[in-house]
């Protein structure tokens, strides 16, 4: 099996979806010649030529609403958002259209489309390259959100994506990209959305994330064996509709949960967890749900690594529960 | 740039029928016309009585529509706005289809869903309709963009008003199609309007067909009032569409001769004198006399019309009052291709309550636009 990372991971899914499917487009700025501008379509121009892989004018509400009209067509459209902090001009266009074809036409004209961005921080780009916008499209009806954090994942969950029938926001946490290479089957697989993966089992605290802070929970997961303390760390994977009897599951075992996100706290992804959780274990839970997570000011340039959760500030928050009684 | 194409006075003239038209063509358009006016008349009407609860008239801009969609053939798609029932009601949708909707019955197309005048007609080619202005126009190009990788032969009409030119979406859709050289029809119907907001403040420019010009598109002015001039200048712009010569922006000047919905009176913000003008232009009365001219029309017929459609559109009422509101767990239903978990859980709760604590009651609520 060849090894890859994720950003060669992403190329290969849409090397394999494109061959595999005609109806299968990609537009987006720079996406053509150059590639990308991370070089995920690379390649693919050559290959599918301007009908196919499409350079678009610079503006992102057109690519989204031009996606949404060839996917009303029946096209398999994969646009680019280069990074996702320029996405809101294009938000209507989701949010609104894009989300809700299928439910206000009856089911006549369903919209599949599969919007890939960069996501969160790690490459020192300040707060217009570095956002984690997630809650913004998990707080939509009708949208899939995912966001995968090892190369494995990235091609099966974007094929996965690409093959089903509804909206997706794919976010490709850019801190990954390059982090470190993972054996990838070659040609078309898919991995299943809907479903977290356990990335180290445990007893003592359960521990969620998604995107680029798995890495940073499982050094955190790490330390914390050292400790003592065993963790049940859980990469959600797929955020909307997300997979909370996983969660609930290991709450159920280890009474402990901590949530750790990149973005903002409040609203985050995190907090509909921990409400989760509330709800439907409060008889399991031994100690008060931590959430780890951005601050909520805007995503910083020369202190960002203060911003984001780094494995300390996560290993605090394990110990906090774990040691509570 | 501010002359505008007209046909209909020289057509009135002309010893031959105009545009390669026979007389049963120029009788469907008349007839297309007259049952969308009835249409709106009858919603209207349905509207004040309490029975519908908010309706979109188009009253005035019969030709500009008609006209234009008389080019179109059925394999065309359309991106209609919601003041463009017209299209549909030329298309042959039944009434009872269209009624359905308005009362958002269970027969509804799109099960109760969206509120009158947001039709999705997929048999027709009718793309479901949206409340925030332009954003059917990228959603067009793009379309149009798959008509040519799919290289097939068909257009895309996309509707909008002198207020949508002001959107966002209007620049990127016709920017994007500009550069594609997709086959899109834009159509402008500058109906002077975007409710209370007259067409002088959208814009600086001297027209809106001029807008063209900046994406590289021919831009045509015609006279929305002159249904043979609107199908003349549509008729073109498909020609060129599939040539492969790419978009055109049609900037069709009409006038709105009603409310922007039955929740508005223009009386706040319109010179009485303005409105009086327009009347005098009405569509339907200068293509009737073209028609009669041409012995193609009598009070007799016109009579005969009125009837029939007066007859089908009260039938269709009927039905689609006494049909009963949608289930209440399709509620549920397309929000994804399958229903996910959380959703599974959210209507078993709504069904529980209803099974424990009985229906849910209906408490209104009045559009206030």
């Amino acid at each position: 099996m060849p090894e890859m990372t994720m950003l060669q991971a992403v190329n290969d899914a849409l090397h394999v979806a494109m061959a595999k499917d005609d109806r299968v487009v990609l537009l987006g700025e720079d996406i053509g010649k150059k590639g990308g501008v991370f070089g995920a379509t690379a390649g693919l121009w050559d290959k599918y030529g301007d009908l196919r892989v499409m350079d678009t004018p610079l503006s992102e509400n057109g690519i989204l609403g031009t996606a949404v009209g060839m996917g009303l067509y029946g096209l398999r459209p994969v646009p680019e958002i280069q990074f996702l902090d320029f996405i809101y001009p294009g938000f209507d266009q989701i949010v609104s259209e894009m989300a809700k074809f299928r439910y206000r036409s009856g089911g006549e004209y369903p919209c599949p489309c599969v919007v890939r961005s960069p996501s969160g921080g790690g490459i020192k780009g300040g707060h217009y390259h570095s956002q984690s916008a997630e809650s913004y499209f998990i707080h939509t009806p009708g949208l899939r959100v995912v966001m995968p954090s090892t190369p494995r994942d990235a091609k099966g969950m974007l094929l996965a994506s690409i093959f089903q029938d509804d909206p997706v926001i794919f976010l490709e946490p850019k801190a990954l990209y390059r982090h470190g290479k993972q054996e990838v089957e070659s040609g078309y697989f898919e991995v299943e959305l809907g479903k977290a993966r356990v990335v180290r089992a445990g007893d003592g605290v359960t521990v969620v994330t998604w995107g680029a802070m798995v890495p940073v929970c499982e050094a955190a997961a790490e330390k914390a064996a050292e400790k003592g303390v065993s963790v049940e760390l859980l990469d959600l994977r797929s955020l909307l509709p997300w997979d909370a009897d996983a969660v609930l599951a290991s709450v159920r075992k280890t009474g402990r949960l901590v949530l750790v996100q990149e973005a903002p706290r409040t609203l985050g992804f995190a907090s509909e967890i921990a409400a989760t959780a509330a709800e439907k274990a409060i008889d399991s839970l031994r100690a008060p749900v931590a959430r780890v997570s951005g601050f909520d000011t805007p995503f910083p340039y020369t202190l960002e690594h203060v911003y984001k959760p780094d494995a300390q500030r996560v290993l605090n928050a394990i110990e906090f529960v774990a040691k509570y009684d | 740039m501010t002359e505008m194409l007209q046909v209909l006075d020289a057509a009135t003239k002309a010893q031959k029928l105009p545009l390669g038209l026979t007389a049963d063509d120029l009788r469907a358009m008349y007839r297309a016309m007259v049952a969308t006016r009835a249409f709106d008349q009858r919603c209207m009407n349905l509207q004040r009585q309490g029975r519908i609860g908010f309706c979109v008239p188009s009253i005035g801009q019969e030709a500009s529509q008609v006209g234009a969609s008389y080019a179109a053939p059925l394999e065309d798609w359309v991106y209609p706005s919601y003041r463009t029932h017209s299209i549909a009601i030329l298309r042959g949708v039944p009434w009872k289809t269209l009624f359905d909707q308005l009362y958002g019955n269970g027969t509804d197309v799109v099960k109760g869903r969206q509120m009158p005048n947001h039709f999705s007609l997929r048999a027709w080619n009718l793309v479901s309709v949206s409340s925030p202005i332009g954003t059917q126009i990228s959603q067009a190009a793009g379309t149009a963009r798959a008509i040519q990788v799919r290289g097939e032969k068909r257009v895309v009409w996309t509707w909008f008003g002198d207020g949508g030119t002001s959107e966002g979406e209007f620049h990127a859709g016709l920017n994007f199609a500009g550069v594609w050289k997709s086959p899109c029809v834009f159509m402008c119907e500058n109906n002077h309007w975007a409710i209370s907001v007259p067409c002088e403040r959208q814009t600086a420019s001297e027209t809106f067909a001029q807008k063209a010009v900046a994406y590289g598109m021919p831009g045509v002015r015609v006279d929305g009032n002159d249904v043979l001039a609107v199908y003349q200048a549509a008729k073109e712009a498909r020609e060129r569409a599939l040539r492969g010569d790419g978009p055109t922006l049609i900037e069709s000047v009409t006038f709105r001769l009603g409310p922007h919905s039955s929740s508005d009176d223009p009386k706040r913000y319109q010179a009485p004198e303005l409105l009086e003008t327009w009347k005098k232009r009405d569509p339907i009365a200068r293509f009737q006399a073209f028609l009669e001219k041409k012995k193609l029309w009598t009070p007799a017929w016109d009579k005969q019309l009125s009837d029939e459609i007066a007859a089908e559109i009260g039938k269709a009422v009927d039905a689609a009052e006494q049909t009963p509101p949608p289930a209440v767990e399709t509620l549920f239903d397309d929000v994804y291709a399958t229903l996910p978990p959380h959703l599974v859980e959210q209507r078993q709760a709504v069904l529980d309550q209803i099974r424990t604590s009985g229906a849910i009651q209906d408490t209104g609520g009045k559009f206030p636009l």
